[in-house]
């Protein structure tokens, strides 16, 4: 067992290598421009927004709706940090999700009480003041926007995603992970095996603003001007959609989901007139085929694992301490 | 009343919730010493399951007061509750649907781990230790509970009668003093009852249990409990040995109407 542990790490860690060296190599040597490597990173901060929502929503089950108001939070903080104060750039980012963090607590706090729809429009009603806020603070130029250095790299970009992949991952396979499942589940029958049920809740809450906080930091950075435009409904629903399109519960159709997405939606730019038409033929289309999301509630280590189970089971059991 | 001189495990002193204007139960009474098996019986409607949501937390009682272990248990929530040492099944099986047998039971490992959140994010040997001691303590409970082979089976996938018994193991594994049970034998045949029957049994021994249940499958219900209460419209009408039960008119006349000869059960 311990042999199949130490593959399963090394095949991730594998992974990360060779998609961080493709990455490297192409921009390295100047066999992609930069119209690409803003792509690139486009997708790794749309998959981090995916992946964090996912943990809300597929795991825990709290149907939140207001996700890019902490993307907002995020992305102002971040600039207010690097362009106002001059701090570094990664700790500008850090700052940012805590600070978002921060706000997913207090929000959190009275509306996971509320379930399904109430809970939905609670979140959206949040993200509007949010950025109705931004609109009218003057300090980060209120409508006209603010100017921001563009700091946002392929490797910050890739070491985030990379962080917030494995934390959302480990956080989930794990009895903490398990406990948000059970509320997702059932909550009363959750409740009542001695899960504290509304802890669980808001940490999911927090963990995910967390991230949706440093995705905004290199959004902000990523472009010469952030404006409140950007952090309207339509950016929250964009995150939702990728993760319902994944599969709601699966991460990797969450990553899956966000990639194919972004590049679909990047390729119709040739085509701005009717660019949201074709955008929205393609949502019907998959919802139409794959009703339950491109994975379903699946993983795609689960693929590989069908086999093995049958000796073995989950990745992270037997490993003697 | 074997163990009558110890302190009751469960004392509930004049029990009652009110929802608007109606009384839903009032002035209920009961008291369990450890190591009984005591029944709560009542036709539909009573108030049974609406004791055992104010015993476990889900409704707080608007009068009187719920002692475990002598202590207050009244007005906290649910998962306090349970770490107290109260745990249930529900009327209508409320298992965690999607989730494989083993992570069912595992779940109810959840309180006693004690692994913080960041050993698990950063995958320290905490994490690995606690979750290896959660998954062969569930392995062992399910071999318990005959459905060690179905362990990576989906829970919803389950015949029924074995989602009954992997709602109890689930209950089980959260370590309970006091087991609740909401009519376990609901839809179940009698030969699945007579198991249930055995298992109540074996449980109650092997885990040093003491058990309430709510049924109203009277062969199951005078065949294992050993003081049996009675609720009709939210009132406590009669208490007493599974014996006195059977012949006390005020029972008699909740279930079967009035002007029915003493004699008959």
């Amino acid at each position: 067992m311990k042999t199949m542990k130490i593959s399963r790490f090394w095949i991730f860690f594998i992974t990360v290598l060779i998609v961080y060296g493709i990455g490297e190599f192409l921009i390295a040597t100047g066999r992609i421009d930069s119209f690409y490597e803003n792509l690139m990173i486009t997708i790794a901060i749309n998959i981090i927004l995916a992946v964090s929502l996912h943990l809300v929503i597929g795991i825990t089950g709290q149907l939140s709706i207001g996700h890019a108001g902490f993307f907002a939070i995020g992305a102002y903080f971040a600039a207010i940090f690097t362009m106002n104060m001059g701090l570094p750039f990664p700790v500008a980012l850090i700052l940012a999700g805590i600070v978002s963090a921060i706000a997913g607590f207090i929000v959190g706090m009275p509306s996971l009480r509320l379930r399904g729809d109430y809970l939905a429009i609670a979140t959206l009603g949040f993200a509007e003041i949010i950025r109705i806020i931004f609109l009218n603070w003057e300090y980060v130029g209120g409508a006209s926007g603010m100017t921001v250095t563009k700091m946002t790299t392929w490797q910050y970009s890739f070491i985030f995603l990379l962080i917030t992949i494995i934390v959302i991952a480990n956080f989930t396979n794990s009895r903490h992970g398990r406990a948000c499942i059970s509320i997702r589940e059932d909550e009363i029958a959750a409740d009542s095996m001695g899960i504290n049920t509304t802890y669980y809740k808001v940490l999911a809450f927090v963990i995910g603003s967390l991230f949706a906080g440093i995705a905004g930091g290199l959004y902000s950075h990523n472009f010469y001007f952030l404006q409140p435009v950007n952090f309207g409904v339509l950016k929250s629903f964009d995150i939702l959609i990728y993760v319902v399109l994944g599969g709601l519960g699966s991460m990797s159709g969450a990553i899956i989901s966000a990639t194919l997405l972004t590049l679909v939606s990047t390729y119709f730019q040739n085509f701005p007139e009717i660019r949201m038409v074709l955008y929205s033929l393609v949502l019907i289309i998959i919802m139409l085929y794959r009703p339950q999301g491109l994975m379903g509630s699946k993983e795609i280590t689960d693929l590989f694992r069908r086999k093995k189970s049958v000796k073995g089971g989950p990745h992270y059991e037997n490993i003697g301490t | 009343m074997k163990t009558s001189g110890l302190k009751p495990l469960l004392q509930v002193n004049q029990l009652g919730i009110q929802f608007g204007g109606l009384k839903a139960v009032s002035e209920f009474n009961l008291q369990i010493n450890k190591g009984e098996l005591i029944g709560l019986i009542g036709p539909n409607g009573a108030g049974k399951t609406t004791v055992f949501n104010m015993l476990t937390g889900v409704y707080e009682p608007t009068e009187g007061d719920i002692l475990f272990e002598g202590k207050k248990i009244h007005g906290l929530p649910p998962y306090k509750i349970t770490r107290r040492g109260i745990s249930r099944t529900f009327q209508n099986i409320r298992l965690f649907a999607e989730l494989s047998v083993l992570d069912n039971v595992r779940i109810g490992y959840h309180t006693i781990a004690k692994n913080s959140l960041l050993s698990s994010i950063f995958r320290l040997p905490a994490h690995f230790s606690n979750e290896k001691e959660m998954r062969d303590k569930a392995i062992e409970f399910l071999k318990i509970f005959n459905l060690e082979h179905l362990k990576d089976e989906t829970a919803k996938n389950l015949p029924y009668g074995m989602q009954r018994r992997l709602e109890i193991a689930r209950a089980l594994a959260a370590g309970p003093k006091l087991l609740l049970l909401d009519e376990p034998a609901a839809g179940m045949n009698p030969k699945e009852t007579a198991e249930l029957m055995d298992l109540i049994a074996f449980i109650r021994e092997e885990f040093d249990l003491t058990i309430l249940l709510i049924e109203h499958d009277m062969k199951l219900v005078m065949g294992i409990c050993e003081r049996i209460s009675v609720l009709d419209h939210g009132l406590l009408i009669a208490e007493g040995s599974p014996e006195e039960i059977r012949n006390h008119p005020k029972v008699i006349e909740a279930y079967l109407g009035e002007e029915v000869g003493e004699n008959h059960a």
